[in-house]
């Protein structure tokens, strides 16, 4: 007879831990499985090269759910975010663009670009915070499903019409053109210097097999825009120490409530006896017990592989094998022995905190053009984060490491090459891009590592290398996050629930999805 | 005219805003950049440097040194050993705080204050007929303040004093950058860090030493808004917030002892005769009118309100001083007590504040609320009393 938990947890990423940091707290005996030696997913640090210390994945932090960060007291636990202040944006004819966190100075700075835009800029700001706190709520309610509503559903929906209700006439169809239109032509009627749509429009496009010029993606720009920090929107930050001291944190709560996390554990299937639950067993055949059992993963894992498929109705079946992933970026990490110098900034650390390759708007859909139909860009956009711009932690006193985000890369494959061929020549564009703008990057370079979309899936288990656990378009999010039906946290197995950014309110280091569906646990009753 | 410290050929350069204020007549900035935050978080993860050559400084000597600095201090000063610093506070004789401030006993005889009020009269007043040579040194002396994690590290580059033996509230002097300099272990921020105290002709090469290694670790000018919110986190008084000095105060509502401050530990009412030693005794048979202690607001609360208003929760982007009315109800019928200086914390996660109860309300624990306004409309938001130092790593002590 082995153990009996309440509650096993399926995967040790930032959701599941904090699904488990949450049962915990309410008193539930709660166990967490993941499959690596650490935990995180794709929120880690590893010291892939010794001394320096890399965020792999998951490199920056906005849209962490304040009521987490409270109730855990993940500020107790080691969260500690810095907040990320500027942007630059080098521009191929030299110049370039160089936001701040105050409005002087971003006046000025454009007013370089454009008399009009410098105007226009706190405009937009403004408009868009208006969006973002209207939309907001949502991001914390569990999505009703307007098509079988209950009591409860009706609600949920009656509180958000009363809510979209209350916003301006001219809101409501700002918030109908987010909702429909691409970011290119989005950013087209506030905006005319290319270079600052081009350094907007990248919010619209990141972690999505979309060009700037795809309709929907002015809406994955709003996404962006409700990332909070302490009270301000659009607060971007990077942990202390790498993105895995977030997951760190979260598991340092979970175990203060008594949670018990375990390593190395891979969870090869879910124990389902007469359409319930009611535990999991192991790789190596071991089988532990419990009342509920949560999976973390995405929504493939979670019902193609956790399950077998007569458990599931036709219905779910489709919508999750339709369910769009399409991993479209890859990750390359550099160890650095000094400080980069991109030829339009010279000496300034502190301004290359966060840099965008992303010289014009036309620039960014060829990238994409180039990606669509497989293989990679061969002049990607890059998101170039450099955290010891700020963070002593990271590496030793005068190096430096470099998280550089890039797309797109096509999780499928270009047919000729193999996958380390394609890796290396993937690698190689990055660094040969970069190098027209940062002129000595290439003799800096101590160590490189190569992240495809394939790789990427290989070393977190996301499938197709989806850093949001599936797409974050219109179509994906809230009622139809993973499908629709299911959006509740439930799954047609009782006793078994989601927990992972594959649920509402999806990707990115949010911890919403795992504090929601601990929530619908709790409320459930059943453990 | 306000003066320029030693560090202004330098300071100046760096202060984009030109934002300056007073302190004590030298220009001291408030912020390097245009905004705080990366001043603030220099100091919780890299280095903060700070300006502090506005402290009034006093060296005094003589076989009487350390009767004249116990006479004045309310801590017992003749427990302070060579090469070791006391945090203190001093009196008026109807124990009302004058001031507070560091004793630095740099030799059996010789001992270093640093003030935030000109002491001089004081210290000659008291001094009267003792054997003492009582100096100011504030204009001779430049001083920085580095202050946060890589504080220590940053300071071993330049010197070769092994800091690793320079215990917390202790001095020592070597060279730093090759100039001769005291360094002293302590700060006003509640982080590891040290105070560098120089001869100001002597001060640029020291910054720029200093400077030269901001990159690798992360060492950052920082100004007043960034120490004002690092203090608070601290849960350090400070003279002009938390209290007045009994020597500037008006009336007498205006001044307070130290255990209304909350400074118990630093009043040694067993000691040799201190000036106020009697009244304090007294206070303490009576009990005290008021405490000081820190609370923290709800914000899950504060921000229902806001929602009231259609208003996303706003937290304050920087620290206040000011006088918030505490309440023991939401209806505002009991008065007790007040808010002094207060920040939201961006490391902590949490809005906190100093304030000044009626002790009966001042437990840990306790309830309360607090007086704020959104959009001109006033609101009692709860609150209670929770420990001080609000931040307090083990690194500060390491």
């Amino acid at each position: 007879m082995s153990e009996q938990y309440d509650a096993i947890i399926i995967g040790g990423g930032h959701n599941g831990l904090t699904c488990a940091a949450y049962l915990a707290k309410a008193g539930r005996k709660v166990l967490v499985l993941e499959r690596r030696h650490l935990l995180g997913g794709a929120a880690v640090t590893e010291e892939i090269y010794p001394g320096f210390k890399f965020t792999v994945c998951s490199y920056v932090v906005s849209l962490l759910r304040p009521e987490v960060i409270r109730e855990l007291e993940l500020a107790k636990h080691g969260l500690h975010i810095m907040p990320l202040l500027s942007s630059f944006a080098p521009m191929e004819n030299g110049d370039y663009l160089l936001t701040h966190p105050d409005d002087s100075s971003n006046y000025h700075e454009l007013r370089r670009h454009s008399k009009r835009d410098a105007e226009m800029f706190p405009l937009f700001n403004q408009m868009m915070y208006e969006m973002a706190h209207a939309v907001k709520p949502i991001l914390a309610t569990v999505p009703p499903d307007p098509s079988a509503p209950g009591l409860r559903g009706l609600q949920d929906l009656n509180y958000l019409r009363k809510h979209v209700q209350g916003m301006s006439k001219k809101s409501f169809h700002c918030l109908t053109k987010l909702m429909t239109m691409s970011v290119s032509d989005f950013l087209d009627e506030w905006f005319e210097t290319d270079i600052l749509k081009s350094l907007m429009a990248l919010n619209g496009i990141i972690g999505t097999m979309l060009g700037p010029k795809s309709p929907g993606t002015a809406y994955v720009l709003l996404h962006h825009y409700m990332g909070e920090l302490d009270g301000a929107f659009t607060a971007w930050g990077a942990q202390q120490g790498g993105t895995g001291g977030v997951s760190e944190a979260i598991a340092s709560a979970a175990r203060s409530h008594g949670a018990e996390i375990r390593c190395n554990a891979h969870v090869e299937q879910v124990l389902v006896k007469n359409g319930t639950a009611v535990g999991v067993v192991l790789e190596n055949g071991d089988e532990i017990r419990s009342k509920v059992v949560a999976s973390g993963c995405d929504p493939t894992v979670t019902f193609r592989k956790l399950l077998e498929e007569k458990e599931l109705p036709d219905d779910l079946i489709s919508a999750i094998d339709n369910f769009k992933y399409r991993g479209s970026s890859g990750k390359v990490n550099l160890a650095l022995d000094g400080l980069p110098r991109y030829s339009a900034l010279g000496d300034d650390a502190s301004a290359q905190c966060m840099a965008e390759i992303c010289p014009n708007m036309d620039y960014l859909e060829r990238a994409y053009d180039d990606a669509v139909y497989g293989g990679f860009s061969k002049r990607p956009f890059m998101d170039v984060e450099m955290p010891t711009a700020n963070d002593p932690t990271m590496a030793p006193p005068g190096k430096h490491v470099m998280s550089i985000f890039v797309q797109y890369a096509n999780y499928a494959l270009d047919p000729y090459e193999t996958r380390d061929a394609q890796r290396d020549a993937f690698g190689n564009a990055v660094i040969d891009t970069l190098a027209d703008f940062v002129p000595n990057i290439k003799d800096l370079i101590i160590h490189k590592q190569v992240l495809t979309p394939w790789d990427i899936e290989q070393r977190v288990g996301l499938t197709e290398g989806n850093i949001f656990q599936g797409e974050l378009t219109l179509d994906q999010l809230f009622f139809f996050r993973p499908a629709p039906g299911y959006s509740d946290y439930r799954t047609p197995v009782k006793n078994y629930y989601q927990c992972g950014s594959g649920t509402h309110p999806g990707g990115g280091i949010t911890a919403g999805p795992g504090r929601l569906g601990a929530l619908e646990i709790l409320r459930d009753g059943n453990v | 005219m306000l003066k320029p410290t030693p560090f202004h050929e330098r300071t100046s350069q760096l202060c984009e805003g030109e934002s300056w204020q007073d302190w004590s007549g030298y220009l001291s900035a408030n912020a390097y950049e245009l905004d705080h935050s990366h001043e603030y978080y220099a100091v919780r993860t890299g280095c903060g440097m700070f300006d502090v050559s506005p402290l009034y400084k006093y060296h005094v000597r003589g076989r009487d040194a350390m009767t004249l600095l116990n006479r004045m201090s309310t801590r017992n000063v003749a427990k302070c050993r060579v090469g070791q610093i006391v945090y203190t506070a001093w009196c008026d004789d109807d124990g009302h705080i004058v001031d507070d401030g560091t004793i630095a006993r740099l030799g059996d005889d010789f001992f270093r204050l640093t003030t935030a009020m000109s002491l001089l009269y004081w210290l000659e007043d008291v001094g009267f007929g003792m054997d003492v040579q009582i100096e100011e040194v504030s204009e001779e002396q430049g001083a920085l303040a580095i202050q946060g994690p890589t504080s220590r590290q940053v300071l071993q580059q330049l010197t070769s004093a092994n800091l690793d033996d320079l215990k917390y509230f202790r001095i020592i002097e070597d060279k730093v950058a090759g100039v001769p300099v005291r360094i002293a272990r302590n700060g006003y921020t509640g982080d590891l860090g040290y105070e560098l105290f120089m001869d100001a002709n002597d001060s640029l090469p020291v910054w720029d030493a200093l400077m030269e290694k901001s990159d690798d670790y992360k060492l950052r000018p920082a100004g007043h808004i960034a120490l004002d919110m690092v203090r608070i986190e601290a849960g350090l008084v400070l003279i002009d917030a938390e209290f007045t000095s009994a020597t500037q105060a008006m009336y007498p509502v205006q001044r307070s002892t130290p255990f209304e401050l909350g400074l118990d530990w630093v009043v040694n009412l067993k000691k040799d005769y201190f000036i106020g030693q009697r009244a304090l005794r007294e206070e303490v048979a009576r009990g005290r009118a008021w405490t000081t202690v820190g609370i923290q607001v709800d914000v899950v609360a504060l921000e229902a309100l806001y929602a009231r208003f259609g208003m996303p929760l706003m937290l304050p982007y920087h620290s206040w001083i000011d006088a918030i009315p505490l309440y023991a109800d939401a209806g505002k019928k009991k008065q007790i007590g007040k808010a002094t200086s207060g920040t939201w914390s961006p490391v902590m996660k949490r809005y906190v504040a100093l304030a000044r109860l009626k002790p009966e309300h001042a437990k840990l624990g306790s309830g309360l609320h607090i007086e704020m306004s959104i959009e001109g409309q006033r609101f009692t938001v709860p609150a209670h009393v929770v420990e001080t130092p609000f931040f307090d790593p083990p690194r500060k002590r390491a």
